[in-house]
């Protein structure tokens, strides 16, 4: 038996020459995940650290409320409205009571408008204090959470002392808010004004709400270990926020100086001066930076609001059934997390005869393919966190 | 004392005996001790009160109740995991730990086992747990896992050299590597080492908190992310085990530091035979300081990226250590 | 724009987010009556606001079973039976009044989403609110009050509060 040597040295190349092949892992950041914000499902092909393509799948928590509203009356809606983005419980009810409003053409109270603006903007502090709490939590950070948090139960405090409802209020009517107990009786009827010391608790509270953003700056914008997670990473070009119809904070870290509360008169924002925050890298911090400047001006239109509120009634005058004509209109508002739209189809009837909701969150969160494509796994927590979407936004 | 019990522990077998109890009852002694004290701690710097409840109103037997509740919990194995490499980790992190008590000096007497190479032996024994980690991250069958298991083998292997590096400081200016030897060297110097090794002692903390894996090198665990990381898997006694593994770590690396950098269980004008009864309560004293900064810096900073870990790792600590032992060097030979 | 404060040394902010949470440490240890943020539940209890939704509370007396609550709950957690009865007239030759009695009037604290619809409809003031919120059972089926709980609820509405101006 002769051995070719030829034969064996080729042999040994060739196993040299064998490449290490490694595999993708299809990563599950599943449903059920401390922060997801809620059941999002991120099926995620990873290499290592770092992640090549992301899917978000939704709907795990859809409730059906298009479909819901379509059975039941408005007074019934505004109840169950309030739940679609549950942080920032008012900001959700004003936009659908202003359609069916505008459908029957009533004109609603001065004072009524104003509460109504004050207490949108209550709900803004509050949940931007709670995105203050909960992004720093997700970057490792635990403290901020506390002193975020104990401020909102302040916010969440007057919420309650005037609509008794401190995250669902229910106070909205169609034609003003909500003006008393018992629509038909004579002996006790209940009036749900402004209760005294409102105005007072008011402003002491607007000025702790300043001190917190201040020490939530301190803590937070200048520590280098967040501005190392922060700058630079998830950059969202002006262009590209526009074509996938990012709204609200988001769209303004991106340099677009887009505002609804000064373009829409769904509120009589016009009669106060705040800025519109904007900054210019759309990257992460810049989307903390902003949400966290519009804690201050939110505290400043309450203030101005405060001082210049009117007195009068607080509902027009409707019929006790109401009735809202046929006809369709779609009215925009600023939530806190971007546009709120809701789409009104009337045919006369009691209840809507549709209700489409265009929700901020949804339209926030199909950015998330793009802007997570090659990202580090700890960025795709980093940039999620940072968009700001609630699942019950999402799925409604 | 009594006739009977001097002989009684003058048998070598008793006399082991004896301190393997010691070691055993410490270690979930000073966990839950410092345990405690981060909760009390941490509580305190967000504004809220901590523990009260259990034991009274300072709710000091919160710790035992949680180590009460882990004790009676089903040990849940997934079906996948290699179940010897589960069963060994968290018995290998706790080795590590405690395997460190042996050559600490509480006094000047009071040591368990005064080794001629103790820094050398209590830097090697500390990368024990490093392999637990790895074994806990792989042997879990959980994607997670095994992320926060490759997480840690980066950044344990990484911050092993800051850790050895930062000490050679202090061996040099001791001149010895047991540590007693060490703070002898620092009794008849008549200062702590700090004073010229702040830089090592800078560096030596931060290495320990990276091989501790706390925020902000918290990667490995990340609790935001990976729900828990190489633990993700780990439940009742066996997490106990890891949890206190932590907790213990934290008190014998901080041991080490007072001992290296702060002087140990002396303090400036105290007398040798005072040492005797007071040194522990003096080390201990410094220990908690150091445990302190470690709790106060986990509740105020977020944690690091992997790669950003890294290059504080690789292109910052190593390059500073080096250039502190030369720095030294120079000096002791110069002066 | 953003603003990131000048800084001169690395670490400073860093070093200024120590200082707020060593400062919040100490301000909790030693002024814990102004500082701290949690109360003691249970030894310490907040008070809710008066109008806070809490629980409903039944006005037998008032209540006509007119069904309007009923109808007009958006969970449909309001069961309401009721029947007729013929007062006999007061004075010989008059009318027989016939008024309706309460047999049944059951909350579903189960299902209930406190809205207030039904307290806002009422419209012989029958129903009000109380801001308890101790009441909270072992079993889903204890979370049904029936009348008579309800009637006990009235003892704990509150006055409504002042009003501004």
């Amino acid at each position: 038996m002769t051995i070719d040597t030829n034969a064996i040295r080729h042999l040994s190349d060739a196993q040299v020459s064998v490449e290490l092949e490694t595999e993708d892992m299809t990563l599950n950041i599943g449903p059920q995940h401390p922060s997801t914000h809620g059941v999002l499902r991120l099926v995620a092909r990873v290499d290592g650290e770092r992640c090549y393509d992301v899917q978000p799948v939704i709907g795990y928590m859809h409730r059906g409320y298009e479909k819901l509203s379509e059975v039941r009356t408005y007074p019934q809606i505004t109840t169950i409205i309030n739940r679609i983005d549950w942080v920032s419980g008012y900001a959700n009810e004003v936009p659908f009571i202003v359609a069916a409003e505008r459908l029957m053409e009533v004109e609603v109270p001065e004072r009524a408008q104003y509460i109504r603006l004050i207490l949108t903007e209550m709900a803004r502090i509050s949940s931007h204090l709670v995105f203050n709490a909960s992004y720093p939590l997700e970057l490792g950070a635990a403290t901020p959470l506390f002193f975020a948090l104990r401020e909102r139960e302040r916010v969440l405090d007057l919420l309650e002392s005037v609509t008794g409802g401190r995250f669902h209020p229910n106070f909205n009517r169609i034609g003003g808010v909500k003006p008393a107990y018992g629509s038909g009786s004579t002996t006790r009827k209940q009036p749900q004004d402004l209760p005294a010391g409102f105005l007072a608790e008011t402003r002491t509270a607007m000025d702790k709400v300043q001190e917190a953003a201040d020490q939530l700056e301190d803590l937070v914008a200048g520590n280098e270990i967040i501005l190392a997670r922060t700058q630079g990473i998830g950059v969202l070009p002006r262009d590209m926020a526009a074509a996938y119809g990012v709204s609200g904070p988001n769209l303004r870290a991106s340099g677009v100086p887009f505002d609804l509360r000064k373009t829409q008169d769904y509120l009589p924002y016009d009669r106060f001066d705040f800025k519109v925050i904007t900054a210019s890298n759309g990257d992460c911090f810049d989307r903390w930076w902003v949400r966290l400047q519009e804690i201050r001006e939110s505290a400043r239109i309450i203030q101005q609001a405060i001082d210049s509120i009117p007195s009068g009634d607080l509902q027009a005058k409707v019929p006790k059934v109401i009735k809202v004509p046929a006809g369709e209109t779609y009215v925009r508002a600023e939530n806190p997390k971007g546009e709120m739209g809701y789409y009104l189809v009337s045919d006369g009837g009691q209840g809507p005869y549709r209700l489409k909701i265009r929700s901020a969150s949804f339209s926030n969160l199909s950015i998330l393919p793009w802007i997570l494509e090659g990202v580090l796994v700890p960025d795709i927590i980093a940039i999620m966190g940072s968009l700001d979407f609630v699942l019950g936004d999402v799925d409604r | 004392m009594p006739q009977w019990i001097v002989d009684l522990f003058s048998n070598f077998w008793v006399s082991l005996g004896g301190k393997l109890l010691l070691v055993a009852l410490m270690i979930p002694l000073v966990g839950m001790a410092i345990g405690f004290a981060e909760m009390k701690l941490s509580a305190k710097m967000q504004y809220r009160i901590g523990p009260y409840f259990a034991g009274g109103r300072w709710g000091w037997a919160q710790l035992i109740a949680d180590g009460v509740k882990f004790f009676q919990k089903e040990d849940i194995i997934p079906e996948e995991a290699d179940r010897p490499v589960f069963k060994a980790a968290p018995i290998l992190v706790l080795v590590g730990t405690v395997a460190l008590l042996v050559v600490i000096p509480f006094g000047p007497s009071l040591i368990f086992r005064d080794l001629d190479v103790g820094v050398f032996y209590a830097l090697a024994i500390s990368s024990l747990s490093t392999i637990g980690i790895l074994m806990a991250g792989w042997s879990s069958a959980n994607k997670y896992s095994l992320i926060g298991g490759l997480r840690a083998a980066g950044q344990l292997i990484a911050y092993e050299l800051p850790l050895v590096l930062a000490v050679v400081g202090s061996v040099i200016l001791a001149g010895t590597m047991s540590l007693q030897g060490i703070v002898e060297a620092q009794i008849e110097a008549g200062y702590p080492y700090l004073i010229f090794q702040a830089v090592g002692f800078a560096i030596f903390m931060i290495a320990t908190l990276a091989e501790l894996t706390r925020i902000p090198f918290d990667m490995p665990i990340a609790e935001s992310e990976l729900v828990m990381g190489y633990l993700t898997e780990y439940s009742g006694f066996r997490f106990l085990f890891f949890f206190l593994a932590e907790f213990a770590n934290m008190f014998t690396m901080s041991a080490i530091a007072a001992t290296l950098f702060l002087g140990g269980y002396w303090l400036p004008g105290i007398p040798q035979d005072v040492l005797e009864f007071a040194g522990p309560v003096i080390l201990l004293g410094k220990v908690f300081l150091l445990v302190f900064a470690m709790i106060w810096f986990r509740w105020t900073f977020p944690r690091f990226r992997e790669d950003q870990l890294q290059t504080l790792a690789w292109k910052w600590l190593v390059p500073l250590a080096l250039v502190n032992i030369a720095v030294t060097a120079t000096l002791k030979v110069v002066l | 724009m953003t603003d990131n404060g000048s800084r001169t040394l690395p670490g400073l902010g860093m070093v200024k987010g120590l200082g707020v949470t060593l400062s919040a440490m100490f301000k909790t240890l030693f002024l814990p009556g102004k500082y701290l943020a949690t109360v003691n539940y249970p030894k310490v209890k907040e008070v809710p606001v008066p109008r806070a939704r809490g629980v409903i509370a039944l006005d037998q007396e008032a209540c006509t079973v007119c069904m309007l609550c009923a109808r007009n709950c958006p969970d449909w957690c309001i069961y309401i039976e009721g029947h007729k009865e013929e007062i006999p007239p007061g004075e010989p030759g008059g009318r027989v009044k016939v008024r309706a009695k309460l047999d049944r009037f059951d909350i579903d604290y189960a299902l209930c989403m406190y809205c207030g619809i039904c307290v806002e409809v009422c419209p012989f003031d029958a129903l009000f609110w109380s801001p308890e919120y101790e009441y909270s059972e072992a079993h889903m089926g204890e979370m049904m009050h029936d009348m008579d709980r309800l009637q006990d609820w009235m003892a704990t509405v509150p006055e409504q509060p002042a009003l501004e101006k």
